[in-house]
């Protein structure tokens, strides 16, 4: 039955393509058909809409006041002037100080760098002892910090005041540092054990067989195996510490407000005249940092996030 | 013999101890049995039994006292609870952040799903498009606030531009309109946080059995049937996850407020995050922040509890 | 220019690229009425892709595609009379089995009643009666298997399209659902393109084998014929197994007969059965291990003498390890006759039975 038919067709494209009735080749389909009308259509629409909100902080940034007030706000600048941008950076006032964000911003530098690099140190290594070495009680006490990521803030906000006050770090930059790397511990512990256990139990039992212990694995093994999810808890991390609020307004002083915090003052400040401009220009500046990394590192972040979102 | 051979289970110990120490019988101490990891460990522990359980516990204790400017262990039973429930500013907050949940809930769920499911139709771009939708979720809730405070500010923003194009009557001025201040807030959270939404659901989708789609295109099911009665029930998981994130979020909201409308006008934004902080840091009343916190404690143990147990408890 | 009469599924000069990626090229295959077509090939030779192709899952770029007759080129896989099962099965995992089978026949809007007659008939044929109201997640991966030709079943479609269906099961189920898929088709006498890497799947249910390496089909042929006369070096090295052994070495001219040469060994070509008129130069002579048979007399018009290196007990048969014109030879030996290592041994067989192939393109000589 089957043989009769076994010949190859042998018949040229040119051959088919002459007979033009028939069906031949890709299905035809416009560029404009109503689906990718609606598709792209309803896309555009919703990024314009995400751009929005920066394009008018922007565009307000750049214009004079006297033009705000005469003008809209989605109208592009008819004078661009960069002196709004100075005057948030260096001498914008918040209560008595009237030397600008760049406080602010150095305090929040000098936030985020160490707690990013504690943080993370910390993680990691619990992280790995979690993964290779565990010890009972170990998972006890990670479900109780996985759990403890859900309870809100507000409900430890006051004992770790008490906490700091008794070792007299209340009020300083270091004890803020600690509480993002407290605060920091569950999720990160847990992206670096999930990392860690994922690697090849047979990797670390050959280090094992070669005489390698703890710290020897971790360094020499683990560690040049991890740069990736050391750049995402770098991300995840910048960008939280970068962007907290609650924590810097309760754990610092005035004159060691991070940027958030000093950027709120500035702008939700009830005496003087609003300079819109000014607003706008330190807004962005405070923005700069998060965004910056965010397009840098792109696909990471979105790796980040998800460990991030997913798993805390 | 070598204590490295006595695994038990997926336990491991270290080989912390010397050669001629090994070669003695004796047992060593379990306690110093994989010594590092437990040092390393001590910054974990110290959080999960110091921060997270003492704190938790307490601030609940203490909730429980009539503590005004320093904490005294000074107890009043409930009367804190009777106080705060009496509290307008209390049921005000409570309010706003039913509202505020249900909004949020429901439109970045909708949409995040909605978006996702478009970029999810191969279509060019893709990458542009998930940067512009995800870069607000970047930005802080102050930086977020504060733009669409300028935006929605009546006098100079999208209220102030509609009146100029001649809709004179035209108003839109939800963050000075305290019956609807909260929706306003709303409309900034989104924006924020959709971004977030839409990427966990196209992982979700992208997690799909690519065969799936082609068997239901075989049966010839049209795409928003295969979507809603089959791509959906299958999401379940990456749903109820997403249902969390946005959960806890919703509770822990604040700084959203305090930029935009500091709680105002008047009291019509309050949130209890916000209460909370106030009473503990303002006000001066202690006992008060307490028994606050404790109730968004139990609002988040309402959420977490039978999602916990669902997700880990079926599992033994 | 309209499709053969008689064929069930036509592709006529079917071209696919992914932009400048071609992975299919200009295909010809006519497949008829009720014939078991196996396309055969490692990943990536674009076997798969040819089946998303016929069933209207991916857009072609040349070329047309016939089915019962008809120009489905342009069609929507619904429309195409196909019915496919997949390797992952591809069950909603939400629905149960009755409403796995049944959920496409509702959304086209066919009556109740012969709905359910059509579970009713494909849930006796496949076995899956008791297994209706349960979900898929309760169901072993032969059941799923089961439920998942069930669901290409009820379509009451000509054209059956499989995607490797039983490469997720372990080796013992698959060997029964490889029987029961060879049955069905006996019952159903309906057209069946089957995708798979596995030879032996392909040696038992086809009945032709479309060989297929880089977007192209190698051969087409029934399965004894691809196993004794493979067109070209890849086929021969494909099928089998053990693998086809072959020897590099070239083809003169002596003394008026052909014969194959490596260092100092010369196997005469009397028997060989040339596909054109042979011409000296390099070439591979290959041979299958079963067909060379150890210390079983002179009478093999060729023989030779070799030393054993190295003996792989198979269970029922043998490898014997050999070194011929240091070259690696392996022979399939019964058990019984196993010889020792580094035993003397002498190996014979038929030419006839042998595979030429130019050492430069790879066709058979």
């Amino acid at each position: 039955m089957s043989m009769a038919n076994t010949t190859v067709q042998t018949s040229t494209a040119a051959g088919a393509r002459q007979d033009v009735t028939e069906p031949y080749g890709p299905k035809p389909r416009r560029m404009f058909s109503r689906r990718n009308i609606f598709l792209y259509g309803t896309l555009i629409v919703v990024a314009l809409y995400y751009l929005l909100p920066l394009y008018v902080m922007v565009v307000t940034s750049l214009k004079g006041m006297p033009e705000i007030r005469l003008g809209n706000i989605f109208s592009p600048p008819l004078e661009i002037t960069f002196e709004p941008w100075v005057k948030a950076w260096a001498t914008a006032c918040t209560g008595l100080n009237c030397d600008g964000l760049s406080r602010g911003f150095w305090n929040s530098v000098r936030i985020t760098v160490p707690s990013v690099l504690l943080s993370i140190a910390i993680a990691s290594v619990n992280g790995y002892a979690l993964a290779n070495w565990r010890f009972k009680g170990a998972d006890t006490f990670f479900v109780i910090l996985i759990v403890g990521a859900f309870i809100p803030y507000q409900v430890m906000i006051y004992p770790i005041v008490i906490i700091l006050r008794e070792i007299g770090l209340y009020g300083s930059l270091s004890g803020l540092v600690i509480v993002h790397s407290i605060f920091g511990m569950p999720i990160l512990t847990l992206l670096f054990r999930n990392y860690f256990s994922s690697m090849p139990e047979e990797l670390f039992r050959a280090a094992r067989v070669d005489g390698a212990g703890f710290w020897g694995i971790f360094l020499r093994i683990m560690l040049p195996m991890s740069l990736p999810i050391f750049v995402v808890a770098i991300i995840l991390q910048v960008t939280g510490i970068w962007n907290d609020f609650l924590f810097g307004v309760v754990y610092t002083r005035p004159d060691t407000y991070p940027m958030t915090v000093q950027l709120n003052n500035i702008v939700n400040s009830v005496q003087g005249v609003k300079e819109y401009n000014v607003n706008m220009a330190a807004t962005i500046l405070t923005g700069l940092v998060p965004l910056i990394v965010y397009f840098i590192s792109g696909k990471l972040f979105v790796r980040g996030i998800a460990a991030g979102a997913v798993k805390g | 013999m070598f204590p490295a051979l006595r695994m038990q289970g997926r336990e491991r110990t270290a080989l912390t101890q010397p050669a001629d120490e090994m070669s003695k019988s004796e047992r060593p101490n379990p306690l110093f049995r994989n010594l590092n990891a437990k040092v390393a460990s001590i910054p974990m522990i110290l959080t999960a039994m110091v921060v997270f359980v003492g704190g938790t516990v307490w601030t609940v204790l203490y909730s429980f006292t009539n503590s005004k400017l320093l904490p005294r262990l000074n107890f009043v039973g409930l009367d804190q609870y009777y106080r705060l429930w009496a509290t307008p500013r209390w049921l005000i907050s409570i309010e706003n952040l039913l509202i505020y949940g249900v909004i949020s809930l429901v439109f970045s769920l909708v949409i995040g799903f909605l978006l996702a499911a478009l970029l999810d139709q191969k279509i060019r771009f893709e990458d542009t498009f998930r940067t512009i939708f995800l870069y607000p979720f970047a930005l802080s809730f102050i930086v977020t606030g504060l733009v669409w405070q300028w935006l929605l500010n009546p006098d100079f923003g999208i209220q102030h531009v509609v009146r100029d194009l001649g809709w004179t009557s035209f108003s839109f001025d939800p963050l000075y309109n305290s019956s609807i201040v909260i929706y306003g807030i709303s409309i900034a959270a989104l924006w924020q946080g959709t971004g977030l939404i839409m990427c966990l659901m196209l992982a979700g989708l992208r997690g799909i059995d690519e065969d799936i789609w082609k068997a239901a295109r075989v049966d010839g099911i049209p795409m928003w049937k295969t979507y809603l009665f089959i791509v959906i029930p299958m999401m379940r998981p990456v749903f109820i996850t997403t249902l969390v994130i946005i959960a806890s979020g919703i509770v822990k909201v604040y700084d959203l407020v305090v930029a935009q409308t500091s709680g105002g006008p008047g009291i019509a934004s309050e949130v209890p995050a916000k209460y909370v902080y106030d009473y503990m840091f303002f006000a001066q009343n202690l006992g008060q922040g307490f028994a606050a916190s404790t109730m968004m404690l139990l609002s988040v143990a309402i959420v977490i509890v039978p999602w916990a147990y669902l997700e880990f408890g079926r599992r033994k | 220019m309209t499709a053969a009469n008689g064929t069930s599924v036509s592709i006529q000069d079917l071209s696919l690229n992914f932009g400048v990626i071609s992975v299919l090229q200009t295909l010809n295959l006519d497949v008829a009425e009720g014939e078991f077509i196996v396309l055969l090939g490692p990943s990536g030779c674009g076997k798969s892709t040819l089946l998303n192709c016929i069933a209207g899952l991916l857009d072609i770029s040349e070329g047309r595609i016939f089915i019962k007759g008809k120009n489905v080129t342009w069609e929507e896989p619904k429309d195409r009379g196909i019915g496919m099962v997949f390797q992952s099965y591809a069950l909603y995992p939400q629905m149960t089995v009755e409403k796995n089978l049944s959920f496409g026949l509702r959304v086209a809007g066919i009556p109740k009643d012969e709905i359910g007659k059509r579970i009713a008939r494909a849930a006796e044929i496949l076995q899956i009666e008791p297994l209706l109201q349960r979900k898929p997640a309760a169901l072993s991966g032969g059941q799923r298997q089961r439920v998942a030709i069930g669901r290409a079943l009820v379509r009451d479609v000509d054209v059956f399209l499989f995607d490797e269906p039983l490469s997720n099961l372990d080796a013992k189920l698959r060997a029964e659902l490889r029987v029961e898929i060879k049955l069905l088709h006996r019952k159903l006498q309906n057209t069946m393109i089957y995708v798979t890497h596995d030879q032996i799947e392909a040696m038992t249910l086809a009945d032709r084998i479309a060989v297929m390496k880089g977007g192209v089909i190698q051969q087409l042929d029934a399965p004894q014929t691809i196993y004794n006369r493979p067109v070209n070096r890849f086929v021969a090295g494909f099928l089998g197994s053990p693998a086809m052994n072959f020897i590099d070495g070239h083809l003169e001219n002596a003394d008026g007969g052909w014969r194959f040469v490596a260092d100092a060994l010369k196997i005469p070509l009397g028997t060989y059965d040339f596909a054109g008129p042979p011409v000296a130069g390099p070439v591979s002579f290959g041979i299958r291990p079963e067909h060379v048979s150890l210390n079983s007399g002179t009478g093999w018009p060729f023989s030779t003498d070799a030393k054993v290196e190295v003996v792989e007990p198979m269970g029922s048969d043998t490898l014997v390890w050999l070194k011929l014109a240091q070259q690696n030879f392996s022979v399939r030996v019964t058990s019984e006759r196993t010889p020792k290592n580094d035993e003397a041994v002498t190996l014979g067989f038929d030419p006839m039975r042998a595979s030429l192939f130019d050492t430069a393109t790879g066709t058979r000589i």
